[in-house]
């Protein structure tokens, strides 16, 4: 429990972290915008970015993952919520039912023509929500005594 | 506005959302609580309206066709139960704004009691059965934070009796809903009420029928599935257990009668089982109610009692019958929801639960007692008042179906509520002072009693308005007698 006071090494852990966490990060992000065509989607997305920092976590301690993500993660919960009810709510001001979703083609600098789909916006406002809840779950739970 | 029904649901949700952006800012939670109560109150009631001239409004989520996507149904049954859970959170979150401490509202909970009342306006608006299992678990996870918020030791060990019962309930209604997918194949209401007919081994509709009322009578506390409730319900603080009273137990009630009139009314035994259910239920209520001392335990047994005539009234299924069902329904969520806050009243002043602790209230605080008792004539059903037209309802519809021993157990359970009630009236409000009454919330008295007064005003409007709420109440009951109404009006060829 006294980690602070013990002076341990963790050079290989730390280093193979930093590391691993972009990796992680990218496979998590690559999940998120599979979602539509492959398995993936909003909530494994969010779960796999949450353990990429839960690995930082353990790695260092959390007041370094505060200073280096300054993330209060129950406002990113909120803000998830408020995506996902505004992403649901849009189609009623075009006299659409509720959660009616609608897509596009866009030309975007870089990737070319792509395919644009509201229920992305509404995976988004899901990826936060998971981010925000599992890592309120982790830090609560760890820095209570 | 195609879109009508979301509302009640989508404006506390929003609401709620907002909150959890500034939980410190006690003043503005209050004030946007309030505010958004009330925009959704002005919406349900609109609601009301239109449905009562367009009959029933339909949303097909996401624009997908009825059977196949989620369709919210606004029927007059769920556009006035809405209504009614509405203006009860409301009077609720007005109360409860006088009556926790800064502390205790920095922590969520009218994000918490905007979340319930998302989950109850949900279950009573959906026509599909899973969302129905989804919008339980909305308000059941809000039912969790409220019940346990505070920290304080009671409140954590029926907590864990609370989440354990539900997480079992929410298991069997899991697995109902899948024997009954196995065996229909569609999850939509409409689609499976016009689905089970044609089952041919109509013995597997009457097993997976018996599964949800075990499922829903764990919700809204039949016996023998009761046992959970009045422990939970007394360790909540009163706000809590106001609407814990008036919504949570309600909707098990909602759902029975739903799914019993539309799904379910295949043959004599399930009948027979509710009505079994039903009678057990009064008869271990008035036990309750008549056997404590407890304002609170007295109040909540009550409860049992007042579901107990519901569920007889459903169980009947005729026209007379589920009128009188539905009446008292509305009739008990009001009146539930202000008894619970005038015995919370009590035990703030006086500082203890316990009759044999109170006495003489009635001198100092004239406007409250006799709200409450105004409150408790109106439970027992004494003719002006709004409890008396459900159970007459249902005693006549009782007796038109060739039953006494039902009817005479109601009358006689009406004779034991009013005893119950009248016992907190006499000793905690007649006689002698027993001490100095100085609890905490004495000095909020005189704005306790506003919203209080005012939800009692509104049950006694109720009863006095009985005329004009019956063409209401008529249009309610048309799709649960004839199905077929409810089934057009979902899947439109």
């Amino acid at each position: 429990m006294n980690r602070k006071n013990d002076q341990v090494n963790d050079v290989i852990l730390q280093t193979a972290a930093v590391i691993i966490f972009f990796i992680i990060i990218m496979f998590s992000i690559n999940l998120f915008f599979a979602g539509h065509y492959s398995p993936g989607g909003g909530f494994v997305g969010g779960l796999m970015t949450a353990a990429a920092l839960v690995l930082l976590l353990l790695a260092f301690d959390s007041k370094t993952l505060a200073n280096v993500l300054p993330f209060d993660y129950r406002i990113m919960t909120a803000v998830g919520l408020v995506i996902a009810m505004l992403t649901s709510l849009h189609s009623i001001f075009w006299d659409r039912p509720f959660l009616t979703h609608a897509y596009d083609k866009f030309d975007l600098p870089l990737l070319g023509e792509q395919t644009l789909h509201t229920a992305i916006a509404f995976d988004l406002g899901v990826y936060l929500v998971v981010i925000g809840v599992t890592m309120t779950i982790i830090q609560t739970i760890g820095e209570s005594e | 506005m195609i879109n009508l029904p979301i509302f009640p649901i989508v404006i506390p949700a929003l609401a709620a959302i907002i909150l959890m952006f500034a939980p410190k800012q006690v003043r503005l939670q209050r004030v946007m609580a309030l505010g958004a109560l009330l925009v959704t109150f002005a919406v349900s009631v609109l609601l009301v309206f239109t449905v009562s001239q367009d009959g029933i409004l339909t949303v097909n989520l996401g624009n997908w066709p009825a059977p196949f996507g989620i369709t919210l149904v606004s029927d007059m049954l769920s556009a006035l139960l809405v209504t009614t859970s509405t203006v009860i959170v409301f009077f609720i979150v007005w109360f409860a704004t006088h009556y926790f401490s800064d502390a205790y509202e920095s922590n969520y909970v009218y994000v918490a009691m905007l979340f319930l009342l998302v989950g109850v306006n949900g279950a009573f608006t959906t026509g599909d059965i899973f969302n129905l299992f989804v919008f339980f678990e909305v308000f059941l996870i809000s039912s969790y934070v409220l019940i346990v918020l505070g920290g304080k030791g009671v409140q954590l060990r029926e907590s864990i009796k609370y989440l354990l019962v539900n997480v079992i309930a929410s298991a069997l209604f899991v697995m109902a809903v899948a024997l009954l997918y196995g065996v229909v194949g569609t999850l939509s209401l409409a689609d499976l009420a016009q689905k089970i007919p044609l089952v041919e081994n109509q013995n597997v509709i009457t097993v997976i029928g018996v599964l949800f009322v075990i499922v829903f009578g764990m919700k809204g506390a039949l016996v023998p599935l009761h046992y959970w409730l009045p422990g939970s319900y007394v360790v909540a603080p009163t706000p809590i257990l106001a609407m814990f009273g008036a919504l949570l137990t309600k909707v098990g009630v909602y759902s029975i009668l739903r799914t019993y009139t539309l799904l379910f009314d295949t043959g004599s035994f399930m009948q027979t089982f509710l009505i079994v259910l039903a009678v057990l239920t009064i008869v271990i209520g008035m036990t309750g109610a008549i056997a404590y001392n407890d304002v609170k335990l007295i109040i909540i047994y009550n409860i049992m009692i007042a579901v107990g005539v519901i569920l007889y009234g459903i169980a009947l299924n005729t026209q007379t019958s589920l009128e009188g069902a539905l009446y008292y329904l509305m009739h008990d969520m009001l009146i539930k929801a202000a008894l619970f806050m005038l015995v919370g009243m009590m035990i703030g002043i006086t500082g203890s639960g316990q009759l044999r602790d109170m006495g003489g209230l009635i001198t100092r605080f004239p406007l409250f007692g006799w709200t409450f008792f105004i409150a408790a004539l109106s439970l027992a059903g004494i003719p002006p008042l709004s409890g008396f037209f459900g159970k007459l309802l249902i005693v006549q519809g009782g007796v038109a179906d060739g039953d006494l021993f039902g009817p005479l157990l109601i009358l006689l359970s009406s004779l034991f509520v009013l005893f119950s009630v009248i016992k907190i009236f006499l000793y905690g409000f007649w006689g002698e002072e027993r001490r100095v009454y100085d609890g905490p919330l004495v000095p909020y008295m005189n704005r306790l009693i506003v919203p209080t007064l005012l939800l009692v005003a509104v049950a006694v409007a109720y009863g006095f308005g009985a005329e004009a709420m019956h063409p209401f109440i008529t249009q309610a009951i048309e799709p649960l007698i004839e199905p077929e109404i409810y089934i057009d009006a979902v899947i439109k060829e």
